[in-house]
């Protein structure tokens, strides 16, 4: 048995390993993972795009006709699946979100948009019923938005 | 472990056309099974994309983006052969890491 082995195990701790872990490379502050864990809790517990906005750190958002649903529905026939394409004209477009005014909760994603990457987003949400749809534009530290109402025949939440 | 995602990245002019279909439940915590009890919540919370260890695009979800979520976006500075990574992270801790390498258009 290797006792002195043991002494040092003991000794070091669980402390002096993560340090050595980090020194070694293991978990890099910064990092995609590191990035990708920031979550907005706050957010996405709002109600209405005036909580939101505030709940993302701005003041108000003021209405923009340089933010564009593209190939977006006027009438999704199943609200577990609404295509939304988000395009934005407005210069430094820093984000991206969209939220649904109906949905238990508005926000449904928001997309920070790194430079050199495009201000266009393409995704699909999900839709309880009929609302108006809200594409929340963040440049340059100030909020926009742009509204589309989407009738949904049928639910994409329980029903 | 969750399934792979499906992942395309396509030269377009001089940017990059990503296209990505992940295989998640992304469960509302609204649904209520047979018995009456809430279903929890379980859906991605994290979609980070990367390109030469620069972030390409950060995304944060809640529940109501659609079951096994579909996303696109579109990046210049990428060339063909270069690798797109993108990784998930869910309410649940569980994560998953994919990647594409750039096709020509």
């Amino acid at each position: 048995m290797n006792s002195s082995r043991r002494k040092v195990l003991q000794g070091t701790g669980g402390a002096a390993v993560l340090g050595l872990a980090m020194a070694a490379g293991l978990f890099k502050p910064g990092s995609a993972w590191a990035q990708g864990a920031a979550w907005n809790k706050a957010a996405f517990d709002t109600k209405s795009l005036n909580d939101a906005v505030k709940a993302m750190g701005g003041a108000a958002a003021t209405e923009s006709k340089d933010i564009a649903f593209v190939n977006t529905p006027d009438i999704a026939e199943n609200g577990a699946v609404v295509p939304f394409t988000i395009a934005s004209k407005i210069p430094k477009t820093e984000q991206i979100a969209l939220l649904v005014e109906k949905n238990p909760n508005i926000l449904v994603a928001s997309f920070s948009i790194p430079d050199g990457t495009e201000p266009w987003i393409n995704t699909r949400a999900k839709m309880g019923q009929t609302s108006n749809v809200i594409a929340l534009v963040k440049a340059d530290g100030k909020y926009y938005y742009a509204a589309k109402e989407v009738k949904v025949t049928l639910g994409g939440c329980g029903g | 472990m969750a399934d792979p995602m499906r992942i395309r990245a396509k030269m377009e002019g001089d940017k990059v056309d990503v296209r990505v279909l992940m295989s998640h439940e992304m469960e509302t915590g609204q649904r209520k099974d047979a018995k009456g009890a809430v279903i929890p919540a379980w859906f991605i919370q994290n979609v980070t994309a990367t390109h030469n260890g620069k972030t390409v695009l950060a995304a944060e979800w809640g529940p109501a983006v659609a079951k096994n979520p579909f996303l696109a976006f579109k990046f210049s500075g990428g060339k063909v052969g270069d690798k797109v990574i993108v990784t998930w992270v869910d309410n649940k801790g569980d994560k998953r890491t994919d990647e594409a390498t750039i096709s020509a258009g």
